[in-house]
């Protein structure tokens, strides 16, 4: 019933594929600097603020994607090369919801008490909140030490909380949108098909099941 | 930054104008598309002359009237007010029109008229953002006939001493400062006085968000966010939200007896 688990220390990637983790890390940082230099030519506008907050969110968003996109891809093509990237994306999402996060407490000159209100009293910050919340033990746990301590499938449960965190990042964006809800529909539909891929692609029994029940 | 070569009207604030640049990069304008900087990419599609305004409903001289000749029945004049968009942020701007009041008052209103509805131009052609139903086109406006004709109601054809441009509503747009921005309605083709609340843009697209009265109030939250604070564009930092925007002492006559938490 266990199905191969995704690439541990114990098994070494093969070495043609060593770049892969290095150029997803440096292509998931670029943002981050053309943010900085875009901050510092004035080029985020009028309300830079405005822009970094909503920048740094779609990133979050979009790279949270990529690392649920990972495990349908190799379902769908049995490729295994996107389960080594996944962990690096995941924690990318994490660094962008985090910058996000303190651009927004930044916004509020760090004023604990009306981020306190927002969350209790706004639904659209409670979502993107909560979000990040579920995302602390999940970035915590993305060692190949603490899935040893936590025992795979445990580990693997825990980050089911990784499903919950995105789709209430999309809801996050969804209610913050004033008018055009186009944009994050487009975030919304493309989560809930990655997880329609898995739920396919884990129903139909196996081989093995099929023969034992003819 | 560039400011009138005149000493300050009563309703004038002495504070910073913001640049011509911000005032025109960074703008809400549906008609063109949501995002900030679509008006002023696209605006060169909007064909401010040749321009009429028709006028109509409860007054006495229903006409179309060429902007040109509107303009000329009045002495143009500066105004720079403040502006807070009900998003969190604000500008200084300093416009140049004429009154509100003189224009209503030159129409001869009948006894019936009790709102002033304003109508914008509906031409996918010259707003390409029309050709997507994120909001019912035409954008409509209003004002109850006491807050239309208060001396702050003003109606703007030009910014920065130059002609309105395109992305801040050519060639005619209405400017109430103590009120959120989107009351603000642009480029303006018909005004009618009517006897009914006019049903207006906003409010119809979410009504539990956005009121007819729309008075810039601090201790009313929207409902996804606080509305205590603003961003000044051009400042990092926050600053405090004034009730009406800074003009209670003009306006809050205009609203004694009402619950504004009701009437936002």
């Amino acid at each position: 019933m266990t199905r191969p688990a995704p690439a541990t220390p114990a098994r070494r990637p093969p070495a043609r594929l060593g770049w892969l983790v290095p150029a997803v890390t440096v292509g998931g940082l670029l943002p981050v600097a053309v943010l900085i230099l875009d901050a510092l030519s004035g080029a985020l506008g009028a309300n830079p603020i405005q822009r970094a907050t909503l920048q740094t969110g779609l990133l979050t968003l979009a790279l949270l994607i990529l690392s649920l996109a990972c495990t349908p891809l190799r379902l769908l093509t049995g490729w295994t090369w996107p389960a080594r990237i996944r962990k690096t994306l995941g924690l990318l999402g994490f660094g962008y919801a985090a910058l996000h996060f303190l651009i927004y407490l930044f916004d509020h000159s760090f004023d604990l008490t009306l981020m306190t209100e927002d969350v209790l009293k706004r639904p659209f910050v409670t979502a993107g909140f909560t979000a990040l919340l579920l995302l602390v033990p999940l970035a915590l746990t993305s060692t190949p030490r603490a899935v040893k301590r936590l025992g795979f499938q445990r580990w693997t449960r825990l980050h089911q909380l990784s499903y919950v965190a995105v789709s209430l990042g999309a809801l996050h964006y969804y209610w913050g949108v004033k008018k055009d809800h186009t944009p994050p529909l487009i975030y919304a539909a493309v989560i809930a098909t990655l997880f329609l891929i898995r739920f396919l692609k884990r129903r139909p029994a196996r081989p093995g099941t099929r023969a034992a029940k003819t | 930054f560039s400011r009138p070569d005149r000493p300050l009207g009563p309703y004038d604030t002495d504070e910073k104008v913001t640049s011509y640049q911000q005032a025109t990069t960074y703008n809400n304008f549906y008609e063109f598309g949501t995002d900030k900087s679509d008006p002023a990419r696209l605006a060169r599609s909007l064909r401010p002359r040749p321009w009429t305004v028709r006028i109509d409903g409860e007054v006495r001289k229903p006409q179309t009237i060429d902007i040109d000749t509107l303009q000329s029945w009045f002495p143009l004049e500066d105004r720079i007010y403040r502006m807070r968009c009900v998003e969190g942020w604000s500008m200084v701007m300093p416009w140049l029109g004429f009154p509100l009041a003189g224009l209503i008052r030159r129409l001869e209103p009948t006894g019936k008229a009790k709102y002033v509805q304003f109508t914008a131009l509906l031409d996918p052609k010259q707003f390409p953002g029309q050709k997507q139903q994120v909001l019912q086109w035409p954008y409509v406006e209003g004002l109850r006939l006491d807050e239309a004709l208060h001396p702050l109601s003003f109606m703007a054809v030009g910014l920065h001493g130059r002609t309105l441009p395109g992305q801040n509503g050519a060639p005619l747009r209405l400017v109430v400062p103590w009120k959120y921005g989107f009351k603000n309605i642009k480029s303006i083709v018909r005004i009618t006085l009517t006897e009914k609340q006019p049903q207006t843009t906003w409010a119809l697209a979410a009504p539990q968000e956005y009121g007819f009265y729309a008075n810039v109030n601090p201790a009313v939250p929207h409902p996804r966010w606080s509305q205590a604070t603003e961003r000044r564009i051009g400042e990092l930092g926050r600053r405090k939200t004034l009730p009406f925007n800074g003009y209670a002492d003009e306006v809050a006559g205009l609203y004694r007896g009402m619950d504004l938490r009701k009437n936002f």
